[in-house]
C-alpha cells in the first residue's frame, strides 16, 4: 500500500465541529419548523377552546341579569274584589285580564310623575314595556294576600324582553324600526326611568329556578323544570346503570371463562360504545314508546335510553378498576377459604369502588349532556311550563330537561332567547364541572397505587 | 293492582323469607351454627331470591306480553269498515286505547259508576263529554266498533291485571316456600345462593346482547316497513331529496350521503393535522410541566356536550363566516349555516378525540426505535417522521378511522348548524344537511308514524347503523393487523 495523497480536483469542504454546513443548517431548520408546527396545534386547540368558552360567558352571562320595573300598583277594591268579602275563591274569578289594566295604570302614573316628556297618552300606550307574565305574577300576589286589595303595593314587574335587550344593549333604536312589539317612544321613556332607578336591572333567580314560557315570553323563561327532568333522569341513569353495568363488569373480568359467548358480549360492548348516539334515540323510541307504550317525552324513558347508552362507559371503567386491584388480594382470600363469590364481593368490589364510582360519574356527566336521543323521544317541542307533581308524576309526566330545553330556545325566532341558550349552556357546564371535581377528588382521595 | 304495589308485596315477602330462612336455618341446627354448612344469613338470602327471583320475572315478561296479547284482541274486533278512509288500523287502536283509558280515568274520578261505564251505549249517552271533563280528549265521534273494541280492551286488562297479581304473587309464594322446605342444616345454601348471583350476573352481562338485538330489531322491522310502501331502489338510486308529508315524496339518500361526508371531510381535514401534530408535540417534545397542562386543557374540548357545539356553530361560526364570505364579503356564502360552518366545528370537537388516541399510540413506541435513530445522527423531527410514525400508522389510521366514525353520527351540530336543504353541491359554503339531521327532522315533525315520511328515518339510520360499524370493525381490524408486536 502506498501513501497516496488524493490531490486533485476541489478542496473537501472545511467544516469543521465550530462552523455550521448548508445541510445541517436545513435540517436544523426543519427540525424547529416541525417544532414550531406541534405548538401551533396545541396553541390551535387552546385557541379554539379560548374562544369557545368566551362566547359562553359573554353571550350568556346576561342571561343572569333580568330588568325590572319598580311600579306601586294600586289594587282597586271595584275591580278585583266587587262584593268586597275578600273570599279567595271569589277573588279568582277576576282573570288576568282584569290586573293588566290596573298595571298598565300604575306604570303610566309612573311615567307622568317622572315628569319624562313622551307623545304617549294613557296606560295602554305602555303595556309594551311590561312583560306579558306581570299580570299573572301580581294576580298570584293578590290572591295569597286578599286583604291587601285597595291598597298600593310596591311590585317589582318584569320588564318585556325587549326593553330588558335594551339595556343589555342587543336591541337598539335602528333594529326595532321594523319592530312592532316595542316602539322608540317606549325606549326614550325607558331612558328616563333608568335615570330614577325605576328601570333597573338584578339577579334573575327565576332564569335558574323557573319554568319555560311561551314563545312570546323570553324575558319570563328559566331553567328549573327542565333541571328537575334532566334529575330525574339522572336518578334512573344511577339505579339502572350503575348495578348492571358493575354486575355485568364483575361477570366478565373475574367469572366469565374464554369462550364465544364472552368473546361476543365484549364486542357487543365495544361496538355499543361507537355507536352514535342518536341510533340510541331510535331504539329508545321504537322500544320504549313504539312498543312498550311509555309516555312520550317522560324523563323515565329519557334516562332508560341514556342508561344503555352510559353501559359501554361504565362496563369498560368498571373493568378497569377491577383489574387494578391486584391478584394477591384474591389469592389471599382464597386462601383463608373464601369462595369466589366471597373474594370477589367481600375484598376486591370495597376496592375498586373508587375508580367505579369515578367511572360512573363521568358515564352520568356524559349523559347529563346528551341531547340527540332526547329530540327523538319527545323531549323538545314541549314547553315545560309545569313543575311536576310528586316524584311519580317526575319520572312520568313528560318533561324537558336540560339539553332538549337549550336546543329548544336555539329553535326559536326570537333573539331574545339565544341569549336564554347560552345562560343555559354556563349552568349545563357549571354541573359538568362539578361532577368532574368531584370524580377527580374521589380518584385523588381513594384511589390506591399497588 | 298497580305495578308499584305488586313489587312493594314481593319485595316484603322476600324480607319475611329472609328472616324466616335464617331462623328456620338456626332452629334447624339446635342454635349451633357450626351445624350449619353455610352461614345462617345465606338460608335466608336463599329463600329472599327464591321468592323475589321468578316472581320479577314473571312480572317483566307479563308487562311485555300483555300489551300485545291485549292489542291482538281489541284488534280483531275491529271490522274492516270500522277504519274510515285515509286512516290506518294503528290510529285507530290509539283512538281505542285513548277511549278505554278515559273511561278507566272516569271511573276513578267517579264520573262513571263501574257498571255504567261497562254498559255504555254510543247512542245512550255523550261518550265524548263524559271523557272530556276526565280529562281525555278524543278527536272524533266514536263509533260502536271502536267502543266495542275499547270496552274488550278494558275487560281484558282488567283481567290481565288480576292474573298478573295473582301469577306474581303466587310465584313469590311457592318459591319461597319450596326454599323454606330445603332449608336444613346441611343444605348448601352458599352454594345455592352463588348460583343465583352468577345467574344474575351473566344476565347483567346479556344486556349488551340484548341492547344490540334491540337496535337491530328496532332499525330492521321500521326499514322493512318503509321499504314495502316506498321502493328501495328509489331510495338508493334517487338523488333529489324532497319529502312532502301529503305525499309524493322523493326520498333519495345520495344528498344526504353527500352532505354527511362532505361535513365530515372538512371536520377530519381541521382535527387530523392539529390533533396528529399536537399528539406528536405532547408525546416527544413537551416537557411533563408543560404536558400536564396542554393534554387535559385539550382533552376539555372532548368534554363538553355536542348542544355547547352546535350552539357555537349557530350563533358565533356561522355569523362569523358570514361576514366574511358572506354578501358583505366574498359573495360565496347564503346563510350563517353551512357544510363549512358545522365541518370547523365538528372539526374543533374532534381535536381531543384524535390527539388523546394517537398520543396514546405514539407513546406505545418503544424508546429503543427512538435511540437507535439519534444513535445514527437523526434529528427528533427525522426520527418522528421517519421511525415513529410509520411504526406508528395503523393505529393512527384506526384513530382517524374511529374519528370519522364519529363525524358521521355526530347529530347536534349538524342540527343547528349544517342547515336543512337537501342539495348536491360542491360550494362548502352551502347549506347542505346530513343523515343524522334528517332522521331528528323527519322523527320529530307531524308525520303520522306510518307514513313513508317518518319511516325514512328508520332507514336512514340503519345506513348510519352499517356505517358507523362498519368503520369501527375495518379500524379495529387495522390496528389488529398492522400492529407491530413489540415486546
Amino acid at each position: 500500500m502506498t501513501d497516496a495523497t488524493y490531490t486533485g480536483g476541489k478542496e473537501p469542504a472545511k467544516h469543521g465541529l465550530l462552523t455550521v454546513d448548508a445541510r445541517t443548517k436545513k435540517r436544523n431548520a426543519s427540525e424547529k419548523r416541525f417544532r414550531l408546527y406541534g405548538l401551533a396545534a396545541i396553541g390551535a386547540g387552546v385557541f379554539f377552546l379560548v374562544v369557545l368558552l368566551s362566547a359562553i360567558i359573554s353571550n350568556g352571562i346576561g342571561a343572569f341579569q333580568q330588568t325590572f320595573i319598580e311600579v306601586p300598583v294600586y289594587l282597586e277594591e271595584a275591580k278585583l274584589d266587587k262584593t268586597g268579602n275578600r273570599d279567595p275563591a271569589e277573588m279568582a274569578k277576576v282573570s288576568t285580564f282584569g290586573y293588566s289594566p290596573l298595571i298598565q295604570n300604575s306604570l303610566w302614573k309612573v311615567v307622568v310623575d317622572s315628569g319624562a316628556e313622551t307623545p304617549l297618552e294613557d296606560g295602554g300606550d305602555v303595556k309594551q314595556m311590561i312583560s306579558a307574565s306581570a299580570a299573572a305574577k301580581v294576580r298570584d300576589w293578590v290572591l295569597a294576600n286578599p286583604d291587601r286589595v285597595g291598597e298600593t303595593v310596591d311590585f317589582q314587574i318584569l320588564a318585556s324582553s325587549r326593553v330588558d335587550g335594551y339595556l343589555k344593549g342587543r336591541v337598539s333604536r335602528e333594529s326595532i324600526a321594523q319592530d312592532k312589539n316595542i316602539d322608540a317612544e317606549h325606549l326614550d321613556l325607558v331612558d328616563v326611568l333608568r335615570e330614577q332607578g325605576v328601570v333597573h336591572k338584578s339577579f334573575n333567580w327565576e332564569f335558574i329556578t323557573g319554568a319555560d314560557a311561551s314563545e312570546s315570553r323570553a324575558e319570563q323563561a328559566g331553567l328549573g323544570v327542565s333541571m328537575l327532568g334532566s334529575l330525574f333522569m339522572m336518578i334512573t341513569v344511577l339505579l339502572l346503570a350503575l348495578p348492571i353495568g358493575v354486575a355485568a363488569s364483575i361477570y366478565l373480568e373475574e367469572f366469565a371463562p374464554t369462550n364465544r359467548f364472552t368473546d361476543f358480549i365484549e364486542v357487543n360492548i365495544s361496538n355499543l360504545a361507537a355507536v352514535p348516539s342518536i341510533v340510541f334515540g331510535i331504539l329508545g323510541l321504537a322500544a320504549f314508546i313504539q312498543f312498550a307504550h311509555l309516555p312520550q317525552s317522560a324523563p323515565i324513558v329519557g334516562g332508560l335510553t341514556l342508561t344503555l347508552m352510559t353501559l359501554p362507559t361504565i362496563v369498560i371503567s368498571t373493568r378497569a378498576a377491577l383489574k387494578a386491584v391486584p391478584p394477591s388480594i384474591r389469592d389471599a382470600a382464597l386462601g383463608v377459604g373464601a369462595s369466589k363469590m366471597q373474594a370477589t364481593f367481600h375484598h376486591v368490589l370495597p376496592l375498586a369502588m373508587p375508580g367505579i364510582l369515578t367511572g360512573t360519574i363521568i358515564g352520568l356527566a356524559q349523559a347529563l349532556g346528551e341531547t340527540a336521543p332526547l329530540l327523538l323521544i319527545g323531549m323538545v317541542g314541549y314547553i315545560a311550563t309545569n313543575y311536576p307533581e310528586g316524584v311519580f308524576s317526575g319520572f312520568l309526566s313528560p318533561n324537558s330537561a336540560m339539553p332538549a330545553q337549550i336546543y329548544e330556545w336555539a329553535k326559536r325566532a326570537d333573539p331574545a332567547y339565544y341569549e336564554r341558550a347560552w345562560g343555559g349552556i354556563i349552568i349545563l357546564l357549571l354541573f359538568l364541572l362539578a361532577m368532574n371535581l368531584i370524580a377527580i377528588v374521589l380518584r385523588r382521595k381513594f384511589e390506591r397505587r399497588w | 293492582m298497580p305495578v308499584l304495589w305488586l313489587i312493594l308485596i314481593v319485595l316484603a315477602l322476600a324480607v319475611a323469607g329472609f328472616i324466616a330462612g335464617r331462623a328456620r336455618a338456626i332452629s334447624g341446627a339446635g342454635d349451633d351454627r357450626r351445624a350449619l354448612h353455610s352461614l345462617p344469613n345465606y338460608y335466608g338470602w336463599n329463600v329472599a331470591m327464591k321468592a323475589m327471583v321468578p316472581a320479577f320475572l314473571a312480572l317483566v315478561i307479563w308487562l311485555i306480553a300483555q300489551p300485545f296479547i291485549v292489542n291482538t284482541k281489541a284488534t280483531s274486533l275491529l271490522p274492516e269498515t270500522a277504519i274510515p278512509e285515509g286512516s290506518t288500523l294503528g290510529l285507530v287502536m290509539s283512538d281505542v286505547r285513548r277511549v278505554a283509558d278515559g273511561l278507566d280515568l272516569a271511573v276513578e274520578q267517579g264520573l262513571l259508576g263501574a257498571s255504567e261505564a261497562a254498559d255504555l251505549t254510543v247512542t245512550g249517552s255523550d261518550i265524548r263529554a263524559t271523557l272530556g271533563s276526565a280529562g281525555v280528549a278524543v278527536g272524533s265521534e266514536i263509533s260502536p266498533e271502536i267502543l266495542a273494541a275499547a270496552q274488550s280492551y278494558r275487560s281484558s286488562n282488567a283481567t290481565g291485571n288480576l292474573l298478573r297479581s295473582l301469577v306474581v304473587i303466587g310465584l313469590a309464594l311457592v318459591g319461597g316456600a319450596l326454599a323454606l322446605a330445603q332449608t336444613k342444616p346441611d343444605f348448601r345454601a352458599r352454594n345455592a345462593v352463588e348460583r343465583g348471583i352468577r345467574a344474575i350476573l351473566v344476565g347483567a352481562a346479556s344486556l349488551a346482547i340484548l341492547t344490540t338485538i334491540g337496535i337491530v330489531l328496532s332499525l330492521v322491522f321500521n326499514t322493512i316497513e318503509f321499504f314495502r310502501i316506498y321502493p328501495a331502489s328509489e331510495f338508493f338510486g334517487s338523488f333529489t331529496w324532497s319529502p312532502s308529508f301529503g305525499g309524493g315524496s322523493q326520498l333519495g339518500i345520495w344528498p344526504l350521503l353527500w352532505g354527511t361526508l362532505y361535513i365530515s371531510l372538512i371536520a377530519l381535514l381541521v382535527s387530523v393535522p392539529i390533533g396528529l401534530f399536537a399528539a406528536v408535540y405532547l408525546s416527544e417534545y413537551a416537557g411533563p410541566k408543560f404536558r400536564s397542562v396542554a393534554k387535559p386543557a385539550l382533552e376539555l374540548l372532548a368534554g363538553i356536550p355536542t348542544i355547547v357545539y352546535g350552539l357555537f356553530a349557530l350563533l358565533t361560526v356561522g355569523p362569523l363566516l358570514l361576514s366574511v364570505f358572506g354578501r358583505d364579503g366574498l359573495g360565496w356564502m347564503q346563510a350563517g349555516t353551512a357544510v363549512m360552518t358545522a365541518g370547523l366545528v365538528m372539526g374543533i370537537m374532534l381535536i381531543p378525540f384524535v390527539s388523546s388516541l394517537s398520543d396514546d399510540i405514539i407513546n406505545a413506541v418503544p424508546q429503543s426505535l427512538r435511540d437507535g435513530s439519534y444513535g445514527l445522527g437523526a434529528t427528533k423531527s427525522e426520527t418522528i417522521k421517519q421511525v415513529i410514525l410509520p411504526a406508528a400508522l395503523p393505529g393512527i389510521v384506526g384513530a382517524i378511522l374511529l374519528a370519522a366514525s364519529r363525524a358521521i353520527g355526530e347529530t347536534m351540530i349538524v342540527v343547528l348548524g349544517a342547515g336543512a336543504a337537501a342539495r348536491l353541491s360542491l360550494n362548502p359554503f352551502d347549506a347542505m344537511t346530513t343523515v343524522t339531521a334528517k332522521i331528528v327532522s323527519q322523527l320529530t315533525g307531524d308525520a303520522d308514524f306510518a307514513s313513508p315520511e317518518a319511516l325514512v328515518a328508520f332507514a336512514l339510520g340503519m345506513t348510519l347503523f352499517v356505517m358507523t360499524l362498519g368503520l369501527n370493525v375495518f379500524a379495529l381490524y387495522i390496528v389488529r393487523k398492522y400492529r407491530e408486536q413489540y415486546d
